[in-house]
């Protein structure tokens, strides 16, 4: 069957705008108490009267191809409207309900317009159909985009959890980093270890990778961005616990650790750190021994 | 003329930049500071940078250069309260201002003055016996 | 990709340096990037507007705020109509510099930006184009 080259489609809408709309919140609100959700009735008016206004302007352009510009602000809109409901925590079906619901308030409306013209009737609702499909599939599309994102910021989180930034003294940070890194992990710690060299005033921060199994190009060079960082905004940066394989690659890979200063553990690069913040520990028991 | 204040403080200078600088600026301050070095016979120069959203390559080079002019006048430069967002962003861009003095604040930065001060005179001191 | 906004700016004086980094900034801020890469973006910024103005005696940089897969970002594109850079590749060196700097605007901007690009033509003048996304 080919589709009409001109639809009624926006005529139809213009015509019955507000009947249509109190159709379609009536269903939305029916849908919505038997799926169980809680939808904010203000948000749900104005974005269904948005939907309807832009509907009605696309379907005039008579492109239904919901991926050219004609289309740019109905995507906006579906892709705001999955953006709050997947944060709000809607299953994919529930999304896509938006759309798809809209469809029983258009086709009575059809139905009753085209009640003498059964081939006009066949043709609007084939055109309709189509581009409903499609604008649903695309909300779902989107809601799968925001959940990914979701996921990912999730991530992110509990890799800044993963490495906590420690006050070994007054005025010395340490950050040991523990298993593998990559250059996004890296990149994320060093940022939240100069962020607490300024939050604590710290004058020494020591990078402890003992328990680091290995290092490659990239990550050696955000290990040495960031002592070069630290250096400009004040504060020196020791790494400690370069174990003999890494520093192997660092050599192999030709990465320049030149006027970094390293220590082979956590113990001597706290007693340099202590050293150079002129503090010392003194044995006060062995002191008293000496004194008896 | 616009231009950055510079305040004296005994044998110091002190300088806080505030304002997003245009490169003429820049380069004014340059000029007043090395005017006032030689003018009030400081020992010391202090630039506190905290307020500074951004340093391109333009600024970058001006801290380093007064650094290097303060030097030649027998005087010193800290630059202090680098933001560590500017601080990753001028080495990405390649500025690790090998030369450049520098502290985490204001109070850091005056004690670390009075440390390279203490320890010229008493070189001069040695060199003297 | 979407254009979500955009706006152009002419870099004929050094205030108009000053001024690109401004709007560059409150548009990095509006489209929610994090502080790092607005501080990123800024400086590749200035770095550009300044070559344009200093090596193509002046043009204009369109700054634009798109929108791709969800994600938003800037682009800032630098054109002007000056004498054109004879060898690109020599010019994204470090270091390399021909008005006795320290030749790290280029390459420098390049590692700032997630997409770079130039195009020139001797005599006829350069286009820069970067993009930050967040
Ligand atoms: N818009 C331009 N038109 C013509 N030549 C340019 C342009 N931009 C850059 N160049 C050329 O490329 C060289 C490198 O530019 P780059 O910004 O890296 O260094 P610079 O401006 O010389 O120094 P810096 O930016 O570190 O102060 C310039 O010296 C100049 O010869
Ligand atoms: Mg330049």
């Amino acid at each position: 069957m080919n589709a009409p080259n001109h639809t009624g489609l926006p005529e139809i809408i213009k015509k019955h705008e507000t009947d249509l709309l109190a159709d379609w919140l009536k269903e939305q609100t029916a849908l919505a108490t038997r799926q169980q959700v809680s939808l904010k009735e203000g948000e749900l008016k104005s974005q269904c009267s948005e939907f309807l206004r832009l509907l009605r302007k696309g379907t005039q352009g008579n492109n239904p191809d919901i991926s050219t510009p004609e289309w740019a602000e109905m995507r906006e809109l579906l892709t705001s409207v999955s953006r709050s409901r997947a944060q709000q925590g809607f299953t994919p079906t529930q999304t896509a309900t938006f759309v798809f619901s809209f469809k029983k308030s258009l086709f009575i409306r059809l139905r009753k317009e085209f009640a003498n013209n059964a081939d006009a009737l066949a043709d609007e609702t084939w055109t309709a159909t189509n581009l409903l499909d499609e604008l649903g599939l695309f909300t779902t599309e989107m809601f799968q985009k925001t959940r990914e994102e979701v996921i990912l910021r999730q991530q992110q989180g509990l890799l800044e959890l993963s490495t906590p930034v420690v006050m070994l003294w007054e005025g010395i940070l340490a950050l040991p980093l523990i298993g593998i890194l990559d250059s996004a992990r890296t990149e994320l710690v060093m940022q939240s270890l100069l962020q607490k060299i300024v939050e604590t005033g710290a004058s020494v921060a020591i990078i402890d990778i003992t328990g680091v199994p290995t290092v490659d190009t990239l990550v050696a060079q955000h290990l040495l961005k960031t002592v070069t960082a630290a250096r400009l905004m004040g504060a020196d940066c020791f790494i400690s616990g370069i174990r003999p394989q890494i520093a192997q690659t660092i050599v192999h890979l030709g990465v320049n650790l030149g006027d970094i200063t390293t220590k082979a553990n956590l113990k001597d690069a706290l007693a340099l750190a202590m050293k150079q913040s002129g503090l010392t520990v003194v044995n006060t028991k062995k002191l008293k021994e000496m004194a008896a | 003329m616009e231009r950055i204040p510079i305040l004296r403080m005994g044998d110091f200078l002190l300088v806080t930049i505030q304002v997003d600088m245009h490169d003429r600026l820049a380069m004014t301050l340059q000029d007043d500071l090395t005017r006032q070095i030689v003018a009030s016979n400081s020992r010391g120069v202090l630039i506190d940078i905290s307020s500074l959203e951004m340093i391109d390559s333009f600024i970058g080079r001006m801290l380093s250069n007064i650094s290097l002019m303060s030097n030649v006048l027998a005087a010193q430069t800290v630059v202090v309260g680098m933001q560590p967002a500017v601080a990753i962003t001028l080495v990405e861009l390649g500025m690790s201002m090998p030369g450049v003095r520098t502290a985490l604040n204001v109070e850091k930065g005056m004690m670390l003055l009075r440390e390279c001060l203490d320890s010229d005179d008493s070189e001069v001191e040695d060199d003297a016996s | 990709m979407m254009l979500l906004k955009s706006e152009s700016l002419p870099i004929v004086s050094e205030q108009d340096i000053v001024r690109a980094r401004q709007v560059a900034r409150q548009w990095a801020i509006d489209l929610n990037f994090k502080l790092i890469d607005q501080t990123k973006f800024v400086t590749a910024v200035s770095e550009l507007a300044r070559n344009t103005l200093i090596y193509g005696r002046g043009g204009f940089m369109l700054l634009e705020a798109v929108e791709k897969d969800l994600r938003k970002g800037l682009r800032a594109v630098f054109e002007d109509r000056g004498p054109g850079i004879p060898d690109i590749e020599e010019a994204l060196k470090d270091g390399f510099s021909t008005g006795n700097s320290l030749g790290l605007g280029l390459p420098g901007a390049k590692r700032l930006s997630n997409e770079f690009e130039i195009i020139s033509q001797p005599g006829e003048g350069t286009r820069v184009t970067i993009a930050r996304w967040t």
